[in-house]
Protein backbone atom coordinates (compact mmCIF):
# COMPACT_ATOMS: atom_id res chain seq x y z
CA UNK A 1 0.00 0.00 0.00
CA UNK A 2 1.40 3.39 -0.98
CA UNK A 3 2.12 6.02 1.62
CA UNK A 4 -0.89 8.23 1.12
CA UNK A 5 -0.65 11.64 2.72
CA UNK A 6 -3.66 11.14 4.92
CA UNK A 7 -3.46 12.30 8.51
CA UNK A 8 -5.32 9.19 9.58
CA UNK A 9 -2.83 6.44 10.24
CA UNK A 10 -5.15 3.68 9.04
CA UNK A 11 -5.52 3.52 5.26
CA UNK A 12 -7.67 1.37 3.06
CA UNK A 13 -8.30 0.68 -0.62
CA UNK A 14 -11.26 1.95 -2.63
CA UNK A 15 -12.96 -1.43 -2.52
CA UNK A 16 -12.71 -1.59 1.26
CA UNK A 17 -14.10 1.92 1.51
CA UNK A 18 -17.10 1.01 -0.62
CA UNK A 19 -17.69 -1.98 1.63
CA UNK A 20 -17.45 0.20 4.73
CA UNK A 21 -20.06 2.60 3.36
CA UNK A 22 -22.32 -0.30 2.45
CA UNK A 23 -22.19 -1.77 5.96
CA UNK A 24 -22.76 1.63 7.56
CA UNK A 25 -25.75 2.35 5.34
CA UNK A 26 -27.25 -1.07 6.02
CA UNK A 27 -26.99 -0.43 9.74
CA UNK A 28 -28.50 3.03 9.32
CA UNK A 29 -31.47 1.32 7.66
CA UNK A 30 -31.66 -1.21 10.49
CA UNK A 31 -31.93 1.62 13.02
CA UNK A 32 -34.28 3.75 10.95
CA UNK A 33 -36.70 1.14 9.66
CA UNK A 34 -38.72 0.18 12.76
CA UNK A 35 -39.48 3.79 13.59
CA UNK A 36 -39.86 4.86 9.96
CA UNK A 37 -42.28 2.08 9.16
CA UNK A 38 -44.23 2.90 12.28
CA UNK A 39 -44.50 6.52 11.14
CA UNK A 40 -45.67 5.54 7.65
CA UNK A 41 -48.22 3.08 8.98
CA UNK A 42 -49.64 5.56 11.46
CA UNK A 43 -50.88 7.49 8.40
CA UNK A 44 -52.69 4.51 6.82
CA UNK A 45 -56.27 3.35 7.27
CA UNK A 46 -56.44 0.09 9.24
CA UNK A 47 -57.40 -2.13 6.25
CA UNK A 48 -54.18 -1.19 4.50
CA UNK A 49 -52.16 -2.44 7.47
CA UNK A 50 -53.93 -5.73 8.07
CA UNK A 51 -54.34 -6.47 4.36
CA UNK A 52 -51.24 -4.92 2.87
CA UNK A 53 -47.49 -4.61 2.93
CA UNK A 54 -46.01 -2.80 5.90
CA UNK A 55 -43.31 -1.17 3.80
CA UNK A 56 -45.73 0.25 1.21
CA UNK A 57 -46.63 3.92 1.41
CA UNK A 58 -50.26 4.67 2.25
CA UNK A 59 -52.68 4.67 -0.70
CA UNK A 60 -55.07 6.87 1.23
CA UNK A 61 -53.18 9.16 3.55
CA UNK A 62 -55.09 9.88 6.72
CA UNK A 63 -54.45 11.65 10.01
CA UNK A 64 -57.49 10.03 11.61
CA UNK A 65 -55.33 7.59 13.65
CA UNK A 66 -53.43 10.54 15.14
CA UNK A 67 -56.61 12.35 16.08
CA UNK A 68 -58.00 9.18 17.59
CA UNK A 69 -54.84 8.40 19.56
CA UNK A 70 -54.73 11.94 20.89
CA UNK A 71 -58.32 12.48 21.93
CA UNK A 72 -60.70 9.54 21.55
CA UNK A 73 -58.87 6.21 21.85
CA UNK A 74 -59.86 3.91 24.68
CA UNK A 75 -57.22 3.91 27.44
CA UNK A 76 -58.25 1.49 30.15
CA UNK A 77 -61.96 2.10 30.48
CA UNK A 78 -62.18 5.73 29.41
CA UNK A 79 -62.21 6.86 25.76
CA UNK A 80 -60.05 9.87 26.55
CA UNK A 81 -57.18 9.42 24.13
CA UNK A 82 -53.61 9.95 25.24
CA UNK A 83 -53.88 13.69 25.78
CA UNK A 84 -54.53 13.68 29.56
CA UNK A 85 -51.66 11.24 30.08
CA UNK A 86 -49.34 13.36 27.99
CA UNK A 87 -50.19 16.24 30.31
CA UNK A 88 -49.64 13.98 33.35
CA UNK A 89 -46.15 13.20 32.11
CA UNK A 90 -45.32 16.87 31.60
CA UNK A 91 -46.70 17.84 35.00
CA UNK A 92 -44.57 15.07 36.51
CA UNK A 93 -41.38 15.53 34.51
CA UNK A 94 -40.89 19.30 34.57
CA UNK A 95 -40.77 19.82 38.35
CA UNK A 96 -38.88 16.57 38.91
CA UNK A 97 -36.21 17.58 36.40
CA UNK A 98 -35.92 21.10 37.83
CA UNK A 99 -35.67 19.99 41.45
CA UNK A 100 -33.26 17.11 40.92
CA UNK A 101 -30.99 19.25 38.73
CA UNK A 102 -30.92 22.09 41.25
CA UNK A 103 -30.20 19.76 44.17
CA UNK A 104 -27.54 17.99 42.12
CA UNK A 105 -25.84 21.33 41.39
CA UNK A 106 -25.75 22.22 45.09
CA UNK A 107 -24.44 18.78 46.02
CA UNK A 108 -21.77 18.85 43.35
CA UNK A 109 -20.70 22.30 44.54
CA UNK A 110 -20.43 21.17 48.16
CA UNK A 111 -18.65 17.93 47.33
CA UNK A 112 -15.97 19.57 45.19
CA UNK A 113 -15.38 23.01 46.73
CA UNK A 114 -16.00 22.44 50.44
CA UNK A 115 -13.95 19.44 51.35
CA UNK A 116 -14.77 17.63 54.53
CA UNK A 117 -14.15 14.19 55.89
CA UNK A 118 -16.29 11.46 54.45
CA UNK A 119 -17.13 13.34 51.25
CA UNK A 120 -15.91 10.51 49.05
CA UNK A 121 -17.97 8.04 51.05
CA UNK A 122 -21.08 10.15 50.71
CA UNK A 123 -20.49 10.44 47.00
CA UNK A 124 -19.97 6.68 46.75
CA UNK A 125 -23.29 6.06 48.49
CA UNK A 126 -25.02 8.51 46.12
CA UNK A 127 -23.34 6.92 43.12
CA UNK A 128 -24.35 3.37 43.98
CA UNK A 129 -27.95 4.54 44.28
CA UNK A 130 -27.90 5.31 40.54
CA UNK A 131 -27.49 1.67 39.71
CA UNK A 132 -29.74 -0.22 42.11
CA UNK A 133 -32.52 -2.26 40.51
CA UNK A 134 -35.60 -0.29 41.48
CA UNK A 135 -37.44 -3.49 42.33
CA UNK A 136 -35.61 -3.37 45.65
CA UNK A 137 -37.41 -0.15 46.67
CA UNK A 138 -40.85 -0.76 45.16
CA UNK A 139 -42.50 -2.30 48.21
CA UNK A 140 -41.40 0.22 50.86
CA UNK A 141 -41.97 3.10 48.42
CA UNK A 142 -45.56 1.99 47.88
CA UNK A 143 -46.02 1.98 51.67
CA UNK A 144 -44.46 5.41 52.18
CA UNK A 145 -46.49 7.01 49.40
CA UNK A 146 -49.58 5.50 51.02
CA UNK A 147 -48.61 6.85 54.45
CA UNK A 148 -47.89 10.31 53.02
CA UNK A 149 -51.25 10.07 51.25
CA UNK A 150 -49.78 10.95 47.86
CA UNK A 151 -49.92 7.57 46.16
CA UNK A 152 -51.44 7.80 42.71
CA UNK A 153 -50.81 11.55 42.46
CA UNK A 154 -48.36 13.64 40.48
CA UNK A 155 -46.69 14.65 43.77
CA UNK A 156 -45.94 11.03 44.51
CA UNK A 157 -44.23 10.45 41.20
CA UNK A 158 -42.35 13.75 41.42
CA UNK A 159 -41.02 12.71 44.81
CA UNK A 160 -39.97 9.29 43.51
CA UNK A 161 -38.19 10.70 40.47
CA UNK A 162 -36.43 13.43 42.45
CA UNK A 163 -35.24 10.93 45.06
CA UNK A 164 -33.81 8.50 42.52
CA UNK A 165 -32.59 11.24 40.18
CA UNK A 166 -30.35 13.01 42.71
CA UNK A 167 -27.61 10.41 42.36
CA UNK A 168 -27.06 11.05 38.67
CA UNK A 169 -27.47 14.81 38.84
CA UNK A 170 -24.93 14.97 41.67
CA UNK A 171 -22.56 12.83 39.63
CA UNK A 172 -22.79 15.22 36.67
CA UNK A 173 -22.21 18.38 38.65
CA UNK A 174 -19.49 16.86 40.81
CA UNK A 175 -17.48 15.81 37.76
CA UNK A 176 -18.04 19.19 36.13
CA UNK A 177 -17.14 21.27 39.18
CA UNK A 178 -14.15 19.06 39.97
CA UNK A 179 -12.26 20.73 37.11
CA UNK A 180 -13.64 24.20 37.86
CA UNK A 181 -10.75 26.39 39.16
CA UNK A 182 -10.92 26.34 42.94
CA UNK A 183 -8.78 29.52 43.05
CA UNK A 184 -11.78 31.50 41.80
CA UNK A 185 -13.82 30.23 44.73
CA UNK A 186 -11.04 31.00 47.22
CA UNK A 187 -10.56 34.48 45.77
CA UNK A 188 -14.26 35.22 46.11
CA UNK A 189 -14.15 33.93 49.67
CA UNK A 190 -11.33 36.33 50.54
CA UNK A 191 -13.42 39.15 49.06
CA UNK A 192 -16.08 38.20 51.57
CA UNK A 193 -18.48 36.25 49.39
CA UNK A 194 -20.56 33.70 51.26
CA UNK A 195 -21.44 30.12 50.44
CA UNK A 196 -24.57 30.92 48.44
CA UNK A 197 -23.14 34.05 46.82
CA UNK A 198 -20.34 31.96 45.35
CA UNK A 199 -22.84 29.40 44.14
CA UNK A 200 -25.18 31.93 42.50
CA UNK A 201 -22.62 34.39 41.16
CA UNK A 202 -19.69 32.17 40.24
CA UNK A 203 -20.63 28.52 39.91
CA UNK A 204 -24.09 28.65 38.30
CA UNK A 205 -23.32 31.24 35.59
CA UNK A 206 -20.58 29.00 34.21
CA UNK A 207 -22.60 25.78 34.46
CA UNK A 208 -24.65 26.18 31.27
CA UNK A 209 -23.47 23.04 29.46
CA UNK A 210 -23.75 20.72 32.44
CA UNK A 211 -27.20 22.06 33.31
CA UNK A 212 -28.25 21.20 29.75
CA UNK A 213 -26.70 17.73 30.00
CA UNK A 214 -28.31 17.05 33.35
CA UNK A 215 -31.76 18.33 32.39
CA UNK A 216 -31.76 16.30 29.19
CA UNK A 217 -30.66 13.14 30.94
CA UNK A 218 -33.20 13.52 33.74
CA UNK A 219 -35.97 14.43 31.34
CA UNK A 220 -35.29 11.44 29.10
CA UNK A 221 -35.19 9.06 32.05
CA UNK A 222 -38.25 10.44 33.79
CA UNK A 223 -40.33 10.76 30.65
CA UNK A 224 -39.43 7.22 29.56
CA UNK A 225 -39.90 5.64 32.98
CA UNK A 226 -42.40 2.83 33.08
CA UNK A 227 -41.75 0.87 36.27
CA UNK A 228 -42.52 3.67 38.74
CA UNK A 229 -45.45 4.90 36.68
CA UNK A 230 -46.95 1.42 36.52
CA UNK A 231 -46.36 0.81 40.23
CA UNK A 232 -47.38 4.10 41.83
CA UNK A 233 -49.90 5.74 39.48
CA UNK A 234 -53.30 4.36 38.81
CA UNK A 235 -56.05 5.06 36.29
CA UNK A 236 -56.25 8.69 35.29
CA UNK A 237 -52.97 9.72 36.93
CA UNK A 238 -50.79 7.36 34.87
CA UNK A 239 -47.91 8.80 32.84
CA UNK A 240 -47.66 8.55 29.06
CA UNK A 241 -45.64 5.31 28.89
CA UNK A 242 -48.14 3.44 31.04
CA UNK A 243 -51.07 4.80 29.02
CA UNK A 244 -49.37 3.79 25.77
CA UNK A 245 -48.84 0.29 27.07
CA UNK A 246 -52.49 0.11 28.11
CA UNK A 247 -53.54 1.30 24.67
CA UNK A 248 -51.35 -1.17 22.80
CA UNK A 249 -51.88 -4.19 25.01
CA UNK A 250 -55.56 -3.81 25.81
CA UNK A 251 -57.26 -7.04 24.89
CA UNK A 252 -60.71 -5.70 24.02
CA UNK A 253 -61.97 -4.86 20.55
CA UNK A 254 -60.17 -4.62 17.21
CA UNK A 255 -56.46 -3.93 17.37
CA UNK A 256 -56.13 -0.53 15.75
CA UNK A 257 -52.48 -0.73 14.85
CA UNK A 258 -52.39 2.65 13.16
CA UNK A 259 -53.71 4.27 16.34
CA UNK A 260 -51.11 2.40 18.39
CA UNK A 261 -48.33 3.68 16.15
CA UNK A 262 -49.56 7.25 16.32
CA UNK A 263 -49.65 6.92 20.11
CA UNK A 264 -46.15 5.45 20.23
CA UNK A 265 -44.77 8.33 18.19
CA UNK A 266 -46.50 10.81 20.50
CA UNK A 267 -44.89 9.09 23.48
CA UNK A 268 -41.52 9.23 21.74
CA UNK A 269 -42.00 12.82 20.55
CA UNK A 270 -40.68 14.93 23.43
CA UNK A 271 -37.50 12.92 24.04
CA UNK A 272 -36.87 12.58 20.32
CA UNK A 273 -37.30 16.32 19.92
CA UNK A 274 -34.80 16.95 22.70
CA UNK A 275 -32.40 14.52 21.03
CA UNK A 276 -32.70 16.25 17.66
CA UNK A 277 -32.38 19.76 19.08
CA UNK A 278 -29.64 19.05 21.62
CA UNK A 279 -28.13 15.71 20.61
CA UNK A 280 -24.63 16.84 21.56
CA UNK A 281 -25.62 17.29 25.19
CA UNK A 282 -27.57 14.05 25.17
CA UNK A 283 -24.49 12.11 24.09
CA UNK A 284 -22.33 13.90 26.65
CA UNK A 285 -24.78 12.91 29.35
CA UNK A 286 -24.73 9.29 28.26
CA UNK A 287 -20.95 9.23 28.30
CA UNK A 288 -20.62 11.02 31.61
CA UNK A 289 -23.08 8.56 33.12
CA UNK A 290 -21.00 5.61 32.00
CA UNK A 291 -17.37 6.68 32.13
CA UNK A 292 -17.08 8.35 35.47
CA UNK A 293 -13.77 10.01 34.69
CA UNK B 1 -29.11 34.50 51.63
CA UNK B 2 -29.50 34.67 55.39
CA UNK B 3 -25.81 33.98 55.77
CA UNK B 4 -24.85 37.35 54.32
CA UNK B 5 -27.44 39.42 56.14
CA UNK B 6 -25.65 41.47 58.80
CA UNK B 7 -28.85 41.86 60.82
CA UNK B 8 -29.02 38.14 61.37
CA UNK B 9 -25.41 37.48 62.22
CA UNK B 10 -24.50 38.29 65.76
CA UNK B 11 -21.04 39.43 64.74
CA UNK B 12 -18.34 37.99 62.52
CA UNK B 13 -17.85 35.00 64.76
CA UNK B 14 -21.33 33.59 64.20
CA UNK B 15 -21.09 34.25 60.49
CA UNK B 16 -17.85 32.35 60.16
CA UNK B 17 -19.25 29.41 62.06
CA UNK B 18 -22.40 29.41 59.97
CA UNK B 19 -20.31 29.55 56.80
CA UNK B 20 -18.41 26.51 58.02
CA UNK B 21 -21.60 24.62 58.67
CA UNK B 22 -23.50 25.66 55.56
CA UNK B 23 -21.98 23.12 53.14
CA UNK B 24 -22.93 20.29 55.47
CA UNK B 25 -26.40 21.71 56.07
CA UNK B 26 -26.95 21.95 52.29
CA UNK B 27 -25.82 18.39 51.70
CA UNK B 28 -27.75 16.99 54.66
CA UNK B 29 -31.20 16.71 53.05
CA UNK B 30 -29.81 14.72 50.10
CA UNK B 31 -27.92 12.47 52.46
CA UNK B 32 -31.01 11.95 54.59
CA UNK B 33 -33.13 11.18 51.53
CA UNK B 34 -30.49 8.72 50.35
CA UNK B 35 -30.20 7.00 53.70
CA UNK B 36 -33.97 6.58 54.00
CA UNK B 37 -35.16 6.04 50.43
CA UNK B 38 -32.27 3.97 49.16
CA UNK B 39 -30.45 2.25 51.98
CA UNK B 40 -33.34 2.20 54.44
CA UNK B 41 -35.64 0.81 51.78
CA UNK B 42 -33.08 -1.82 50.83
CA UNK B 43 -32.85 -2.85 54.46
CA UNK B 44 -36.64 -3.00 54.70
CA UNK B 45 -36.94 -5.16 51.58
CA UNK B 46 -34.18 -7.46 52.83
CA UNK B 47 -36.07 -7.74 56.12
CA UNK B 48 -39.35 -8.49 54.31
CA UNK B 49 -37.63 -11.26 52.39
CA UNK B 50 -37.24 -13.09 55.71
CA UNK B 51 -40.91 -12.69 56.70
CA UNK B 52 -44.19 -14.34 55.81
CA UNK B 53 -45.52 -11.21 54.04
CA UNK B 54 -48.22 -11.92 51.49
CA UNK B 55 -50.44 -9.11 50.26
CA UNK B 56 -49.23 -6.67 52.90
CA UNK B 57 -46.00 -6.58 54.87
CA UNK B 58 -46.22 -8.82 57.90
CA UNK B 59 -43.54 -9.42 60.45
CA UNK B 60 -43.57 -13.14 61.15
CA UNK B 61 -39.98 -14.24 60.79
CA UNK B 62 -39.53 -17.31 58.60
CA UNK B 63 -35.77 -17.40 58.03
CA UNK B 64 -34.61 -18.43 54.60
CA UNK B 65 -37.91 -20.08 53.68
CA UNK B 66 -38.73 -17.54 50.94
CA UNK B 67 -35.36 -18.08 49.34
CA UNK B 68 -35.66 -21.86 49.35
CA UNK B 69 -39.22 -21.53 48.02
CA UNK B 70 -38.03 -19.12 45.36
CA UNK B 71 -35.58 -21.61 43.92
CA UNK B 72 -38.30 -24.25 43.79
CA UNK B 73 -40.52 -22.09 41.60
CA UNK B 74 -40.29 -23.04 37.97
CA UNK B 75 -41.00 -19.51 36.71
CA UNK B 76 -38.03 -18.19 38.69
CA UNK B 77 -35.90 -20.88 37.13
CA UNK B 78 -37.12 -19.76 33.69
CA UNK B 79 -36.51 -16.13 34.61
CA UNK B 80 -32.93 -16.76 35.69
CA UNK B 81 -32.16 -18.90 32.64
CA UNK B 82 -33.72 -16.25 30.41
CA UNK B 83 -31.65 -13.55 32.07
CA UNK B 84 -28.48 -15.56 31.47
CA UNK B 85 -29.36 -16.03 27.79
CA UNK B 86 -30.58 -12.47 27.34
CA UNK B 87 -27.75 -10.76 29.19
CA UNK B 88 -24.93 -12.68 27.53
CA UNK B 89 -26.31 -12.28 24.00
CA UNK B 90 -27.25 -8.66 24.61
CA UNK B 91 -23.82 -7.75 25.95
CA UNK B 92 -21.86 -9.68 23.32
CA UNK B 93 -23.90 -8.55 20.31
CA UNK B 94 -24.07 -4.91 21.42
CA UNK B 95 -20.33 -4.90 21.98
CA UNK B 96 -19.57 -6.46 18.60
CA UNK B 97 -21.91 -4.16 16.68
CA UNK B 98 -20.88 -1.12 18.69
CA UNK B 99 -17.18 -1.78 18.21
CA UNK B 100 -17.60 -2.53 14.52
CA UNK B 101 -19.62 0.61 13.82
CA UNK B 102 -17.20 2.73 15.81
CA UNK B 103 -14.18 1.38 13.92
CA UNK B 104 -15.93 1.84 10.57
CA UNK B 105 -17.05 5.36 11.43
CA UNK B 106 -13.50 6.18 12.46
CA UNK B 107 -12.18 5.66 8.90
CA UNK B 108 -12.63 9.31 7.91
CA UNK B 109 -16.14 8.63 6.71
CA UNK B 110 -17.96 11.30 4.78
CA UNK B 111 -21.35 11.87 6.36
CA UNK B 112 -20.29 10.70 9.80
CA UNK B 113 -22.19 13.58 11.34
CA UNK B 114 -25.27 12.31 9.54
CA UNK B 115 -24.88 8.60 10.35
CA UNK B 116 -23.89 8.84 14.01
CA UNK B 117 -27.14 10.37 15.26
CA UNK B 118 -29.08 7.73 13.31
CA UNK B 119 -27.23 4.94 15.10
CA UNK B 120 -27.83 6.53 18.45
CA UNK B 121 -31.38 7.87 18.37
CA UNK B 122 -33.12 4.69 19.67
CA UNK B 123 -31.42 5.42 22.99
CA UNK B 124 -33.72 8.44 23.37
CA UNK B 125 -36.85 6.30 23.04
CA UNK B 126 -38.79 4.63 25.80
CA UNK B 127 -38.58 0.84 25.87
CA UNK B 128 -42.36 0.85 25.60
CA UNK B 129 -42.10 2.60 22.23
CA UNK B 130 -39.36 0.22 21.10
CA UNK B 131 -41.49 -2.71 22.21
CA UNK B 132 -44.52 -1.41 20.32
CA UNK B 133 -42.54 -1.02 17.11
CA UNK B 134 -40.84 -4.41 17.29
CA UNK B 135 -43.85 -6.30 18.53
CA UNK B 136 -45.49 -5.53 15.26
CA UNK B 137 -42.43 -5.95 13.04
CA UNK B 138 -42.04 -9.43 14.50
CA UNK B 139 -45.73 -10.35 14.35
CA UNK B 140 -45.91 -13.01 11.62
CA UNK B 141 -49.42 -11.99 10.51
CA UNK B 142 -48.64 -8.37 9.60
CA UNK B 143 -44.92 -7.80 10.07
CA UNK B 144 -41.73 -9.00 8.46
CA UNK B 145 -42.98 -12.51 7.63
CA UNK B 146 -46.08 -11.18 5.91
CA UNK B 147 -44.03 -8.66 3.93
CA UNK B 148 -41.70 -11.39 2.69
CA UNK B 149 -44.71 -13.47 1.67
CA UNK B 150 -46.20 -10.54 -0.22
CA UNK B 151 -42.87 -10.08 -1.96
CA UNK B 152 -43.09 -13.66 -3.16
CA UNK B 153 -40.85 -15.44 -0.65
CA UNK B 154 -43.61 -17.84 0.41
CA UNK B 155 -41.50 -20.17 2.53
CA UNK B 156 -40.07 -17.37 4.70
CA UNK B 157 -40.83 -18.02 8.32
CA UNK B 158 -40.09 -15.78 11.28
CA UNK B 159 -42.47 -16.40 14.13
CA UNK B 160 -40.10 -16.41 17.10
CA UNK B 161 -42.32 -14.05 19.06
CA UNK B 162 -45.08 -16.70 19.14
CA UNK B 163 -42.68 -19.55 19.89
CA UNK B 164 -41.97 -20.22 23.56
CA UNK B 165 -38.46 -21.49 22.86
CA UNK B 166 -37.44 -18.59 20.65
CA UNK B 167 -39.35 -15.61 22.10
CA UNK B 168 -36.49 -14.60 24.40
CA UNK B 169 -34.35 -13.94 21.32
CA UNK B 170 -36.86 -11.35 20.07
CA UNK B 171 -36.19 -9.44 23.28
CA UNK B 172 -32.49 -9.58 22.43
CA UNK B 173 -33.15 -8.19 18.94
CA UNK B 174 -35.17 -5.24 20.19
CA UNK B 175 -32.78 -4.51 23.06
CA UNK B 176 -29.75 -4.62 20.76
CA UNK B 177 -31.54 -2.26 18.40
CA UNK B 178 -32.06 0.15 21.26
CA UNK B 179 -28.61 0.17 22.87
CA UNK B 180 -25.95 -0.84 20.33
CA UNK B 181 -25.65 2.74 19.08
CA UNK B 182 -24.80 3.83 22.59
CA UNK B 183 -21.98 1.29 22.76
CA UNK B 184 -20.81 2.62 19.40
CA UNK B 185 -20.62 6.12 20.90
CA UNK B 186 -18.55 4.87 23.84
CA UNK B 187 -16.06 3.07 21.60
CA UNK B 188 -15.91 6.00 19.21
CA UNK B 189 -14.99 8.31 22.08
CA UNK B 190 -12.30 5.82 23.07
CA UNK B 191 -10.94 5.60 19.53
CA UNK B 192 -10.79 9.38 19.21
CA UNK B 193 -8.75 9.51 22.38
CA UNK B 194 -5.95 7.36 20.97
CA UNK B 195 -2.80 9.20 19.98
CA UNK B 196 -2.39 9.10 16.20
CA UNK B 197 1.39 9.40 16.50
CA UNK B 198 1.67 5.95 18.05
CA UNK B 199 -0.31 4.50 15.16
CA UNK B 200 1.87 6.24 12.59
CA UNK B 201 5.01 4.97 14.30
CA UNK B 202 3.67 1.42 14.29
CA UNK B 203 2.85 1.77 10.64
CA UNK B 204 6.37 2.93 9.84
CA UNK B 205 7.53 -0.30 11.43
CA UNK B 206 5.41 -2.13 8.87
CA UNK B 207 2.38 -3.11 10.94
CA UNK B 208 -0.67 -4.03 8.86
CA UNK B 209 -4.06 -2.49 9.56
CA UNK B 210 -5.23 -5.67 11.22
CA UNK B 211 -2.16 -5.83 13.45
CA UNK B 212 -2.62 -2.17 14.24
CA UNK B 213 -6.09 -2.80 15.60
CA UNK B 214 -5.29 -6.05 17.34
CA UNK B 215 -2.07 -5.05 19.01
CA UNK B 216 -2.41 -1.34 19.63
CA UNK B 217 -5.92 0.02 19.29
CA UNK B 218 -8.05 -2.65 20.97
CA UNK B 219 -5.84 -2.92 24.07
CA UNK B 220 -6.16 0.85 24.50
CA UNK B 221 -9.94 0.55 24.42
CA UNK B 222 -9.96 -1.49 27.61
CA UNK B 223 -11.70 1.18 29.71
CA UNK B 224 -14.43 1.46 27.06
CA UNK B 225 -14.91 -2.33 27.07
CA UNK B 226 -15.20 -2.31 30.83
CA UNK B 227 -17.70 0.56 30.89
CA UNK B 228 -19.76 -1.05 28.15
CA UNK B 229 -19.84 -4.32 30.06
CA UNK B 230 -20.85 -2.70 33.33
CA UNK B 231 -23.54 -0.49 31.79
CA UNK B 232 -25.01 -3.23 29.60
CA UNK B 233 -25.06 -5.86 32.32
CA UNK B 234 -26.77 -3.51 34.72
CA UNK B 235 -29.32 -2.57 32.03
CA UNK B 236 -29.91 -6.26 31.31
CA UNK B 237 -30.58 -7.17 34.93
CA UNK B 238 -32.99 -4.24 35.28
CA UNK B 239 -34.82 -4.99 32.00
CA UNK B 240 -38.52 -4.80 32.61
CA UNK B 241 -40.33 -2.36 30.32
CA UNK B 242 -39.18 -3.96 27.10
CA UNK B 243 -40.43 -7.41 28.07
CA UNK B 244 -43.77 -5.99 29.19
CA UNK B 245 -44.25 -4.08 25.94
CA UNK B 246 -42.91 -6.73 23.57
CA UNK B 247 -44.18 -10.05 24.89
CA UNK B 248 -45.80 -9.34 28.25
CA UNK B 249 -43.56 -12.13 29.57
CA UNK B 250 -45.19 -14.64 27.26
CA UNK B 251 -46.01 -16.83 25.47
CA UNK B 252 -46.89 -18.41 28.80
CA UNK B 253 -43.92 -17.52 31.00
CA UNK B 254 -41.40 -18.04 28.22
CA UNK B 255 -39.87 -14.56 28.40
CA UNK B 256 -40.12 -13.95 32.14
CA UNK B 257 -37.11 -12.14 33.61
CA UNK B 258 -36.31 -11.59 37.30
CA UNK B 259 -37.71 -8.05 37.05
CA UNK B 260 -41.08 -9.23 35.71
CA UNK B 261 -41.09 -12.13 38.17
CA UNK B 262 -40.59 -9.78 41.11
CA UNK B 263 -43.40 -7.51 39.96
CA UNK B 264 -45.94 -10.25 39.36
CA UNK B 265 -45.19 -12.14 42.60
CA UNK B 266 -45.32 -8.97 44.70
CA UNK B 267 -48.22 -7.09 43.20
CA UNK B 268 -50.43 -9.58 41.35
CA UNK B 269 -49.88 -12.87 43.16
CA UNK B 270 -49.60 -11.35 46.63
CA UNK B 271 -46.46 -13.27 47.55
CA UNK B 272 -44.60 -10.27 48.90
CA UNK B 273 -42.04 -12.31 50.82
CA UNK B 274 -41.00 -14.18 47.71
CA UNK B 275 -41.11 -11.00 45.62
CA UNK B 276 -38.82 -9.30 48.13
CA UNK B 277 -36.36 -12.19 48.11
CA UNK B 278 -36.18 -12.08 44.30
CA UNK B 279 -35.50 -8.33 44.46
CA UNK B 280 -32.71 -8.94 46.95
CA UNK B 281 -31.10 -11.44 44.57
CA UNK B 282 -31.34 -8.90 41.74
CA UNK B 283 -29.68 -6.28 43.92
CA UNK B 284 -26.88 -8.60 44.94
CA UNK B 285 -26.18 -9.50 41.32
CA UNK B 286 -25.92 -5.86 40.33
CA UNK B 287 -23.89 -5.01 43.42
CA UNK B 288 -21.42 -7.78 42.60
CA UNK B 289 -20.72 -5.99 39.31
CA UNK B 290 -21.10 -2.32 40.30
CA UNK B 291 -19.40 -2.13 43.69
CA UNK B 292 -15.91 -3.21 42.56
CA UNK B 293 -16.24 -1.01 39.49
CA UNK B 294 -17.33 2.11 41.40
CA UNK B 295 -14.75 1.43 44.11
CA UNK B 296 -11.97 1.33 41.54
CA UNK B 297 -13.28 4.48 39.82
CA UNK B 298 -13.47 6.45 43.05
CA UNK B 299 -10.04 5.33 44.29
CA UNK B 300 -8.32 6.24 41.04
CA UNK B 301 -9.50 9.80 41.30
CA UNK B 302 -8.06 10.47 44.71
Amino acid sequence: MAMASSDNAVRSSNFTRALIYLVLILFALFYLLPFGIMLVNSLKPLEEITGGNMIALPQNWTIAPWLSAWSTAQIGVQPTGLRPYFINSIVMAVPAVAISTFVGALNGYVLTKWHFRGATWIFGLLLFSCFIPFQIVLIPMARILGILNISGTAYGLILVHVVYGIGFSTLYFRNYYAVFPTELVRAAQIDGAGFFQIFWRIMLPSSGPIIAVCCIWQFTNIWNDFLFGASFASGGSAPMTVALNNLVNSSTGVREYNVHFAGAIMAAGPTLLVYIVAGRYFVRGLMAGSVKG
Amino acid sequence: MAATDPMLSGGADFRTRLQNWLPKIVLAPSLAVMVIFVYGFIAFTVYLSFTDSRMLPSYGFVGFENYSDLFQIRTWDTAVTNLAIFASLYIVICTIIGLMLAILLDQKIRGEGFLRPIFLYPMALSFIVTGTAWKWMLDPAIGLENTMHLWGWESFEFNWIKDGDMAIYTIVIAAVWQSSGFVMAMFLAGLRGIDNEILKAAQMDGASNFQLYRRIILPQLRPAFLSAFVILSHLAIKSYDLVIALTGGGPGNATALPATFMYSYTFTRNQMGIGASSAVIMLMTIAAIMVPYLYAELREKK
